[in-house]
């Protein structure tokens, strides 16, 4: 009888093949055992210990400077919040730029998670806001300035969206992305009514020298192309106890941060005296992000 | 023996959280910035010692970059504030001197909800740990007191728009 190549052996010699190609190759590039892992929040300490330490190796040798990255965990008893004091802002655009020498966003094409809206005194309408504007001079007296970035909703609809969990909301209300797992979909981006997610279409371009080695494996580690990132409150700043790039930089304090569940934080002085408010209220994402108006609400 | 020892270490700590609650204010003052002015490296009473006090209100020959009318419309002068008998030294409403690194007590005195504000955080900035050491900026060194509204400033450059990037 003549011997046949029939359909299964034919299945089966491509299965050999391809493993036989693809296993050399994947080990080189992407450590082995990084591939078949289990979703971030699953892994033990030990795990994300040799996880880290291989991914340091990797971007390490990528960017050529010694990174650190650290996966400090959620303090028991915080959730964050932040407020913005409007009557103050003049729309300087240091916190935009103080966010970027802290988080690593690419330089070119550009990623920047604030985004400062200049909008017409009187009115308070989005669709007729400007984030383009350059002025000699900063605050023009017929404009006000309103800064946008993640509103670190408690019901954040990107979240919802997400179709592989790459994105969640930690318990102390950051929401944070793996950018290892994440697949690049964009549906997050789709969801966000704030444009608060930036997406990496290329790979992204950090000056060495600018590069900030001091990182948080969820929050300002460098990213990769085809990703997306966004504000996380400075996760890895605010999670030791300090204080946010954006706050610190703000050169007439109208950014304020602070533990909501701590009734002597700035942040509660800010809820309970002032009139706040969110935006896109009638969204029902509640922002943990809240803007006020110190100066002339009566 | 032991015993009583053991209570006189007991007595020692509440005394000590008694006093800290009591001076909180002090220990406020500790993290808080230097004084943009400091009347130790540079005393007003070197020159002013040897002068006559002259209470009456007018504008000065000397110091005449202070155009003090920035502020409240030229409510007030010199001497409401500096305290006549010590340059060195400010003056409250109550005739209190206090050094330039409590300036907050006096401004205090007219801007009272700011003061309010400031004290919790809240007005001006803080640095430093939202959880730990907070540092203080004192009103002088944001607001120049005799002319304390802010100037305008150059805005940092605007993002590219997405035309830039496509080469």
């Amino acid at each position: 009888m003549k011997k046949r190549f029939n359909r299964r052996d034919f299945l089966k010699l491509t299965i050999a093949g391809l493993t036989a190609t693809t296993l050399p190759g994947c080990s080189k590039n992407a450590d082995w055992q990084d591939l078949f892992r289990r979703r971030f929040q699953e892994l033990t300490p030990d795990e994300i210990k040799g996880f880290l330490e291989r991914l340091e190796e990797r971007y390490s040798k990528q960017y050529g400077v010694k990174i650190h990255i650290k996966a400090t965990p959620p303090v028991e008893g915080v959730v964050f919040g932040y407020a913005l004091d409007l009557s103050r802002c003049i729309g300087c655009r240091r916190c935009v730029y103080a966010c970027v020498r802290e988080n690593n966003p690419s330089r070119d094409i550009e990623i920047q998670w604030i985004r400062v809206l200049r909008l017409k005194k009187g009115e308070f309408d989005l669709e007729k806001a400007e984030h383009y504007y350059s002025p000699e001079l900063v605050p023009e007296d017929e404009y006000f300035y309103m800064p946008v970035q993640c509103q670190q909703c408690e019901n954040p609809p990107c979240v919802k969206v997400c179709p592989v969990k790459a994105t969640w909301k930690e318990p102390d209300g950051i929401v944070v992305i793996d950018y290892n797992w994440c697949i690049g979909c964009r549906t997050c981006m789709a969801a966000c009514p704030y444009r608060a997610r930036k997406f990496n279409w290329n790979d992204p371009v950090i000056p060495k020298e600018e590069l900030n080695p001091e990182t948080h494996y969820l929050g300002n580690r460098p990213r990769m192309k085809g990703v997306v990132e966004k504000c996380t409150f400075c996760i890895q700043r605010t999670r030791e106890g300090r204080y946010p790039a954006c706050v610190e930089v703000c050169p007439v304090g109208a950014r304020k941060f602070g533990n909501l569940l701590d009734p002597e934080s700035e942040i509660r002085y800010v809820l309970e005296n002032f009139r706040v408010y969110r935006l896109k209220e009638d969204l029902k994402t509640e922002p943990k992000f809240f803007y006020f108006f110190s100066i002339g609400w009566g | 023996m032991k015993k009583g020892r053991n209570s006189f270490y007991l007595i020692i700590i509440f005394v000590i959280a008694y006093l800290s609650i009591c001076y909180a204010d002090e220990i406020i003052k500790l993290a808080q910035m230097p004084a943009v002015f400091d009347s130790e490296f540079y005393p007003c009473m070197s020159c002013h010692a040897g002068m006559e006090v002259n209470t009456n209100r007018r504008y000065l020959q000397f110091h005449e970059e202070i155009d003090i009318d920035q502020h409240a419309d030229g409510v007030f002068w010199c001497l409401d504030c500096h305290a006549p008998d010590n340059r060195n030294k400010l003056r409250l409403i109550n005739g209190e001197h206090i050094g330039f690194t409590e300036v907050h007590r006096l401004c205090g005195q007219c801007h009272g909800s700011i003061y309010r504000d400031w004290r919790a955080g809240v007005h001006g900035k803080r640095t430093g740990y939202w959880k730990g050491t907070k540092k203080y900026v004192l009103c002088t060194n944001c607001h120049n007191p005799h002319n304390p509204r802010f100037r305008k400033i150059k805005p940092e450059r605007s993002p590219m728009k997405p035309i830039q990037t496509l080469r």
